[in-house]
């Protein structure tokens, strides 16, 4: 069963097409990426799936409710965590709960429940009395994680969940956002142009470029589609002719000592690979990771650290486009 | 039910932002604090009104200045909740946009009301002969005409963008219908010109209504000022609902 379908869903800016014609089936229960550069349309299509735009044509349906008839329906059913923070930080954490508890009508006693609970998985207990001002980036966003989650939404949207955070606080939230899924079993749709969070986190991807997805599978099937992981061993005898006859190689080049070969899933067969070539010296893997797939389907990169440009660089991508 | 929660929330936020910001509290009871005192006591000698002394007179006046400069700005500053993107998680919440305005309108009046009554116990130490009588119609009059002003507030606010406007929201809008109000003056001494602009004004009711109930004098019976303040804060609650539904993130 799908919790999240769209049927066609476009979102059009006069003679810009944000989303082109968007078909989706999220499966309940899976964590599901949109990735794709700044621009792509991902945020567009969070909003218009957690009815804070309205779609120009086609239709979305979350949980079963149509995103422009039941926007109450669906908004009960979803939890979401902007991109830039949203909380208020001349509150405290415990405070920013209780708010959002309140608002989502979540009763007294359970929302306290709720809290204590969210705050333990996210590690802010010591720190809930504190005003949400003198909190890092990294602890506003879990205090934002749990909030999404405090009344229990059965789809949990993450919109860029570690965009500005350092590597570490971002190891954190993949950890805090794993731990959860667990414990809450809910579906979670995350946007994020980061591959190896896409990778890391997600059962399946949505590659999504100029508003369209490009592929979509899980990311480990995404990556065999560029051709299998790259192993380089350092020998100097090999033992080619039986490496060659090897179904799973796919590519094998040897030049000075160094044999390079193109393996599917090399974490597995490589013990056989070893076990026929001969004596090796060294050995060194390499995966194709998502911007590999990103680059074999549109012929570009993802740049990872470009600056946000939204809108506007959509607009530019177009110009130079032509 | 849970609308009615959810307002309680957006309420319990505004009072709990409030209680933390006391500069804002401060500088707000401050600045009408000074024309009472110095404005006031300065001219007190020398003019009277009515048969009152001048720092009675305007005593009104400077109730209803709080009033409007506090609940016009708290309005506006909903312009912050949008460039701190607090507003998002409010709008994605599943309550109605009529439920958030109500919600801020509640908030805001609890904001000036509290300021009014500090003015009003102010006023008591300084010696101002007012109606005991009169105090709990002037908690009435502060209510609904901060609930009017709130609602202008939050309509702009609404409408902007960005919180450049602030200052001239200062200088084309509270500073007009400040002194256009008869807070510092009887209005019948302005030229007739300004007259339509003083009768439009819906301050000049709350002055003349706190007039009335304070120090027995104004120029209005009280039903007829109370009516037109009612009709206003209906007014104002009803464009600034549809502004609300209206509001993009």
């Amino acid at each position: 069963m799908s919790i999240i379908r769209t049927v066609n869903l476009s979102k059009r800016y006069d003679k810009l097409v944000a989303i082109d014609n968007l078909n989706l089936e999220i499966k309940e229960g899976e964590i599901f990426g949109l990735l794709g550069p700044n621009g792509a349309g991902k945020t567009t299509v969070i909003h218009m799936l957690a009815t804070l735009l309205n779609p120009s044509s086609g239709s979305g349906f979350v949980n079963g409710f149509d995103v422009s008839k039941h926007s109450g329906d669906v908004r009960r059913s979803i939890g979401i965590v902007f991109q830039e923070p949203s909380s208020d930080d001349i509150l405290t954490g415990y405070e920013n709960l209780r708010l959002h508890a309140m608002m989502y009508g979540v009763p007294g006693k359970l929302a306290k429940k709720r809290m204590d609970e969210l705050l333990e998985i996210v590690d802010l207990t010591d720190r809930k009395d504190d005003l949400v001002k003198k909190y890092s980036g990294g602890m506003r966003r879990r205090l934002e994680l749990a909030r999404g989650l405090l009344h229990r939404p059965k789809i949990l949207f993450l919109d860029e969940p570690t965009l500005g955070l350092d590597p570490q606080s971002r190891e954190h939230i993949w950890h805090y956002i794993t731990k959860m899924v667990k414990e809450e079993n809910i579906t979670v749709i995350l946007t994020t142009h980061y591959m190896e969070e896409a990778d890391m986190l997600c059962d399946r991807v949505g590659i999504i470029d100029l508003g369209k997805i490009v592929v979509l599978d899980s990311p480990n099937k995404l990556k065999r589609v560029v051709g299998g992981d790259l192993v380089r061993l350092r020998i100097s005898k090999p033992n080619l002719e039986k490496v060659r006859k090897l179904g799973f190689v796919k590519n094998v080049d040897f030049d000075d000592s160094v044999v390079t070969l193109k393996v599917i899933d090399a974490n597995i067969h490589l013990q056989e690979i070893l076990d026929v070539i001969g004596l090796v010296e060294s050995v060194e893997m390499r995966s194709p990771t998502l911007n590999d797939v990103f680059l074999h389907y549109t012929g570009r990169q993802i740049r990872e650290e470009a600056p946000e440009g939204g809108f506007y660089a959509r607009v530019a991508t177009h110009r130079s486009g032509r | 039910m849970s609308e009615l929660t959810g307002l309680l929330a957006i309420w319990y936020r505004e009072f709990k932002v409030f209680t933390r910001e006391k500069s804002r509290v401060i500088s707000s009871v401050l600045s009408p604090l000074f024309f009472l005192i110095i404005f006031g006591a300065g001219l007190d000698s020398s003019v009277s009104i009515e048969g009152i002394s001048y720092q009675q007179f305007i005593y009104p006046g400077i109730i209803s200045m709080a009033l409007l400069f506090t609940s016009i700005y708290y309005g506006v500053y909903i312009v912050w909740d949008k460039m701190i993107d607090f507003l998002k998680e409010v709008l994605v919440a599943p309550l109605s946009r009529t439920t958030i305005f109500l919600g801020k309108v509640l908030g805001g009046v609890t904001d000036a009301v509290i300021q009014g009554t500090l003015l009003i116990g102010i006023g008591f130490f300084l010696n101002i002969n007012f109606n005991l009588w009169g105090l709990p119609f002037a908690f009435l009059i502060m209510i609904i005409t901060s609930a009017g002003l709130v609602g202008v507030g939050l309509l702009i606010g609404s409408l902007m963008e960005r919180p450049e406007g602030f200052q001239l929201i200062g200088s084309f809008l509270l500073f007009p219908l400040f002194l256009l109000s008869g807070a510092l003056f009887p209005i019948d001494d302005l030229p007739s010109w300004l007259a339509p602009f003083t009768y439009a004004d819906p301050l000049t009711y709350c002055v003349d209504a706190l007039r009335v109930v304070l120090l027995d004098a104004g120029q209005f019976p009280l039903y007829f000022d109370l009516t037109v303040l009612t009709l206003f804060a209906i007014g104002t609650t009803i464009l600034g609902t549809l502004s609300f539904r209206r509001m993009k993130l």
